[in-house]
C-alpha cells in the first residue's frame, strides 16, 4: 500500500515535470497536417483559433518563379515570442511544405527553398504569443517543379 | 549517413546569421524516371534541428516541397565567437546528417 503511494506521487511529480517544459521543446513532426492533400485540412490539422491577416509578417517570394523546383522564400515578422512559422503552397500536392518551431532565443526571419508545381497562393503562418497570423501571395509559376 | 550539411555563420552584433546547405535528392515520389519511366520513391528531409552549444534554436519539419539539395538561413540571438552550432537532419528512410561549425 505504502509503496503504490509513492509511486503515485512520483507520478504526479513526473506529470508536472513533463508540462513545465516549454512547448517549442517538446516538438514532434505533424505527420497528419504534411499528409493532407489540401490547405484547408493542413490549417485544420496544424492550428486552433481563429487566423489573422496582419500586416506585420513580410513574405517575400517572387511574383512570378521560372523555376518551380527551386523558389525562393523568406519569412520575417516584427511580431514578438513568435513559436512557429509555417509555409503552405495551396495547390501543391501537399499543401504543407515546412514548418519552423523556434526557440525563444531565435529571431523570426527564416528562408528556405521551395518547389512549387503549378501558379499557387502561398501563405505563412506565424504563431506569436499564443496566436496565429498570416501573409500570402500570389506566384505565376512558368515550369512546374513536381515530378517529371 | 547522409552527406554533410554545409554551414556558413557570422555574427553581427548580438545576432549570429546562419545559412545551411544540405546535399539531398529531395524525392518528392511524384516523380516518373525518364530512363525507366518507374516513379521514384519519396526520400526527403523529414526533420532539421539547430543547436547553439547543445541548446536547440530552432527545429524544421518538412515535407516533400522542399526544393532538392535544401537551403535554409535563420537568425538567433546570444551568439558568441568560440561558440558551437551542430545542424542536423533526418530523412524519411531514416537516415542522418550532423555537422557541426564553431563562430569566429
Amino acid at each position: 500500500m505504502k509503496l503504490q503511494r509513492r509511486a503515485l506521487i512520483r507520478s504526479l511529480f513526473t506529470a508536472a515535470a513533463v508540462m513545465a517544459v516549454p512547448r517549442w521543446l517538446l516538438a514532434s513532426r505533424p505527420d497528419a497536417a504534411f499528409d493532407a492533400d489540401n490547405s484547408a485540412s493542413v490549417v485544420d490539422d496544424l492550428f486552433e483559433g481563429p487566423i489573422t491577416e496582419s500586416d506585420q509578417i513580410t513574405l517575400k517570394v517572387p511574383d512570378i518563379a521560372e523555376n518551380g523546383a527551386v523558389v525562393p522564400v523568406t519569412v520575417s515578422t516584427g511580431l514578438t515570442d513568435v513559436e512557429s512559422i509555417s509555409v503552405i503552397v495551396e495547390n501543391n500536392p501537399t499543401p504543407l511544405v515546412a514548418m519552423f518551431e523556434l526557440s525563444p532565443q531565435s529571431v523570426p526571419d527564416i528562408s528556405v527553398r521551395i518547389k512549387m508545381g503549378e501558379s499557387s497562393k502561398v501563405q505563412t503562418v506565424v504563431k506569436a504569443g499564443g496566436k496565429l497570423y498570416s501573409a500570402s501571395k500570389e506566384v505565376k509559376v512558368t515550369i512546374g517543379g513536381c515530378g517529371g | 549517413m547522409g552527406k554533410p550539411i554545409k554551414i556558413k555563420a557570422k555574427i553581427k552584433g548580438d545576432v549570429a546569421e546562419v545559412k545551411a546547405l544540405m546535399p539531398h535528392p529531395m524525392e518528392s515520389g511524384a516523380r516518373v524516371d525518364a530512363d525507366t519511366g518507374e516513379t521514384v520513391p519519396k526520400l526527403y528531409i523529414e526533420e532539421v534541428v539547430c543547436k547553439h552549444n547543445g541548446n536547440v534554436v530552432n527545429t524544421a519539419f518538412w515535407g516533400t516541397g522542399v526544393s532538392k539539395n535544401p537551403y535554409m538561413a535563420f537568425k538567433f540571438k546570444g551568439a558568441k565567437p568560440g561558440d558551437t552550432l551542430e545542424i542536423s537532419w533526418r530523412d524519411n528512410t531514416g537516415d542522418t546528417s550532423v555537422s557541426e561549425i564553431t563562430f569566429k
